[in-house]
């Protein structure tokens, strides 16, 4: 069970990572887009690779048995889509815990800021089966 | 400019029409095992849930299952090429209602189409639906593209 005190709590991510030309276009790939070119904007979901860690890190943290997890739902808000070169740090919310029929579902606010402003939104739903 | 009230009709600058209710042709992806083992290199979400058949059994999985984000990330390429790429996307969601089975040696069938739900001066959203044989495996999907014009 997570601890109802860290709902709320933000985690406010110590480093920021630099975005590789080469991460966007071996992720572009994997999803069948062989055109990516250096100077094009990252896939929609590419801040998945980022939020996804840092979401784990925190629940892990927090006493969450990541082998139980199932994702939920997701959605983005791009205010500005991501591009290779950008320094991006990474900020996590737990904004909600509730237990529904023995499953454990929380939901992970995490912004991706990129010279101070928020850049990508992402919210992560995870179900953690009991 | 001329407000016309609700807009039921834009173009975009690479002449793509959006017109309000109207369905835009569907895509069909290819999903298997190869393909769920680059995804999970390329986005670090190594869950044996996905790679791993004897152990997606043992949680009491039916066989392998597609990374919901894989789902979505195909997807995201239908919706970036129709919005004219990736930097137009502007809000994109998701539920993962039911799961993608890959069994092995199978190559199976993701068609996704989307259906234009509102038309403003610049901007569309987008209803997705993406189902593998007769099954729906996306729930609310959606996406709002930016609309630049000529």
């Amino acid at each position: 069970m997570l601890n109802p005190d860290l709902v709320g709590r933000t985690m406010v991510g110590a480093t920021s990572l630099q975005i590789s030309e080469e991460s966007i276009a071996i992720f572009a790939s994997s999803l069948g887009d062989v055109d990516y070119v250096g100077t094009d904007a990252a896939p929609p979901t590419f801040g998945i690779t980022i939020t996804l860690s840092e979401s784990q890190a925190l629940l892990q943290g927090s006493g969450l048995d990541w082998t139980r997890v199932v994702h939920g739902d997701q959605r983005f808000e791009i205010f500005q889509p991501l591009y290779a070169g950008m320094n991006i740090s990474c900020n996590c919310t737990i904004e909600s815990a509730r237990v529904v029929a023995g499953n454990e579902i929380v939901t992970v606010r995490s912004d991706l800021i990129s010279e101070e402003q928020i850049v990508v939104s992402s919210w992560s739903t995870l179900v953690f089966r009991g | 400019m001329v407000h016309v009230g609700v807009s039921r009709m834009t173009t975009n600058s690479m002449g793509q029409e959006f017109v309000l209710g109207q369905e835009l042709p569907a895509k069909v992806f290819i999903v298997n095992r190869e393909s769920l083992i680059r995804y999970a290199n390329a986005s670090g979400d190594q869950n044996p849930i996905h790679q791993d058949e004897a152990f997606a059994k043992s949680v009491g999985l039916e066989n392998v299952i597609a990374h919901g984000m894989f789902t979505m990330g195909l997807v995201g390429q239908y919706v970036s090429q129709i919005a004219g790429g990736n930097s137009q996307v502007r809000e994109f969601s998701a539920r993962f209602t039911k799961p993608v089975v890959v069994p092995a040696g199978t190559d199976v069938e993701l068609k996704v189409h989307a259906t234009v739900i509102e038309v403003d001066s610049d901007s569309v959203r987008l209803e997705i639906t993406a189902m593998c044989q007769e099954t729906k495996v996306l729930g609310m999907a959606k996406a709002l593209i930016r609309v630049i014009h000529q």
